[in-house]
């Protein structure tokens, strides 16, 4: 069924009995041509790009719990493409794009909502430095305003400017950034991806790959044998896991990322704002939740939870840039395993083993590149060629040196 | 979290620095392979789901660099014990 006001009318009026199920609940059968481990947003928009982009449609996403279980529901939801190196910002850019267009292409409400990323800038060489980030935004067509201290008061007339220690200088903001509805992404795409035929298999953990002569031929799964002559690990944070199953070491650390969101309040923050001097970023749910977090907890955690220092750290950078939430108290809070890579950018690239393909390296910023993830991983896989707007993600960049470090932290993944 | 230091008993994570795995050993840098083994000893990891050895440093008490044995899914300490070159 095609969701439109007509539907909508016609199954009011009808008792809202007749709404058809959105995917299926499939078994697995003996064979695909493509098998996808990872049911969060990627590894569903990689089979909806395959079938709708490439007319494969033998697809199997293979899920070890519920989809959209992992970090596709653990983020908070922010969406941008203000990026400086070109091999993200190329990328993001494009992921960009098709989130402004994602609603129509899904027929599906994602809630995308470009209600502006501001990053504030807290001293002169700071400005300098979002300026020049600034400039390679607008050469890569993402568009980005460098906003002065009066500027920004008039947008964030609530944020502490006369701060002593962290005062505001101004923002660079991206107009076109925002958020989206998390789970509504990992349902549309489910749903788009089960329309064109794939098989959506939850509660279906890999335990192997069935490799012979240095090529893939399937997976071992919870459920039986699949075999497969391509098979894409979109895993996240267990990624080295899976590769650990087919041998293979990664360029990457698994850690837990924390994320916070306070009782619901009336509409108080209308834009996504970071603070420059610390990291905390904060944006306020359609509930009226304020949804904000901050850096990685720093050591190797495959938990799925963090600890207290951590959220102090996020709520003293939330109190130096808006006073005003310190008396909304926290709702909940939990953790995200997140795949943390030792330049701080992706890899989207086919590995040693024949017909194994690899997404991953996400770090804490995975779920803006959902779409861009499944077009260009989808690319991939049918034309065993990197998609230009992710050519740069290659796995042996470290090994070359071709390495994409945002941050220019070097090979520590707890300081990307 | 807390670390059990062998100078200063149990203390708040909040103390500590961490500095990743501690298994990579830095290879020589005359082998004929060197390069290949730097890459495999700057940039790859086994990253388990599992109990991990790890270097903290105790940069706010005894300053001490400790190895600690700590399980990545729980974050239990197994065992800690002083960083000593060579082992």
């Amino acid at each position: 069924m095609r969701y439109s006001g007509w539907a909508l009318a016609w199954n009011a009026i009808t008792g809202q009995k007749n709404w058809p199920t959105v995917w299926r609940h499939a078994s697995p059968k003996d064979a695909y041509d493509v098998v996808i481990i990872g049911g969060g947003g990627h590894g569903l928009a990689t089979a909806y790009y395959l079938a709708k982009e490439h007319g494969i449609n033998d697809i199997a996403v293979l899920e070890k719990s519920w989809i959209g279980s992992g970090n596709a529901g653990r983020n908070t939801t922010i969406i941008r493409s203000n990026y400086l190196l070109a091999g993200n910002e190329r990328f993001y850019e494009w992921s960009m794009k098709l989130w402004e267009g994602l609603e129509q292409e899904l027929n599906y409400n994602t809630m995308v909502s470009q209600r502006g990323v501001i990053n504030i800038y807290h001293s002169d060489a700071q400005r300098d430095a979002f300026a020049r980030r600034g400039n390679s935004m607008r050469l890569h067509g993402a568009g980005g305003k460098l906003l002065d201290r009066e500027q920004t008061r008039l947008l964030l007339p609530y944020l502490d400017f006369e701060n002593a220690r962290f005062p505001i200088h101004g923002a660079l903001m991206q107009p076109r950034g925002g958020t989206a509805r998390h789970d509504a992404v990992v349902w549309g795409y489910a749903r788009g991806a089960d329309k064109r035929g794939v098989d959506i298999v939850e509660d279906c953990e890999v335990t192997g790959f069935l490799i012979s002569k240095k090529r893939v031929t399937g997976v071992e799964t919870s459920r039986g044998a699949i075999r497969a002559s391509k098979v894409a690990v979109v895993v996240a944070g267990s990624s080295s896991r899976l590769a650990a199953m087919a041998g293979l070491r990664l360029p990457i650390e698994s850690h837990v990322l924390q994320a916070f969101v306070s009782e619901g309040v009336k509409p108080v923050i209308n834009h996504v704002i970071t603070f420059g001097a610390g990291h905390f970023y904060i944006s306020q749910s359609d509930k009226g939740g304020l949804v904000f977090g901050g850096d990685i907890d720093g050591y190797n955690s495959y938990a799925q939870r963090g600890n207290l220092p951590t959220l102090e750290d996020v709520c003293e950078g939330g109190m130096a840039l808006m006073p005003k939430i310190g008396r909304v108290r926290i709702l909940r809070s939990w953790g995200g395993v997140v795949d943390m890579s030792m330049d701080g950018s992706p890899i989207i690239d086919m590995t040693p083993i024949q017909g194994l393909y690899l997404s991953a390296g996400w770090c804490y910023g995975g779920f803006k590149a959902t779409p861009a993830s499944g077009w260009c991983l989808a690319h991939l896989i049918a034309r065993d060629e990197p998609h230009p707007a992710a050519a740069a993600f290659r796995l042996d960049r470290f090994a070359s040196g071709r390495l994409i470090d945002e941050r220019g932290a070097g090979a520590q993944p707890n300081l990307h | 979290m807390r670390i059990g230091c062998p100078h200063c008993g149990a203390r708040d994570l909040r103390e500590f620095m961490y500095r990743g795995d501690s298994a990579p050993e830095r290879p020589d840098p005359e082998a004929v392979d060197a390069l290949e083994r730097f890459t495999t000893y700057v940039y790859l990891r086994d990253n388990p789901a599992a109990p991990h050895r790890e270097f903290w440093y105790h940069s706010a008490g005894c300053q001490s660099w400790l190895v600690v044995e700590r399980d990545t899914r729980t974050h239990e300490i197994r065992t800690v014990r002083l960083c000593q070159v060579g082992t």
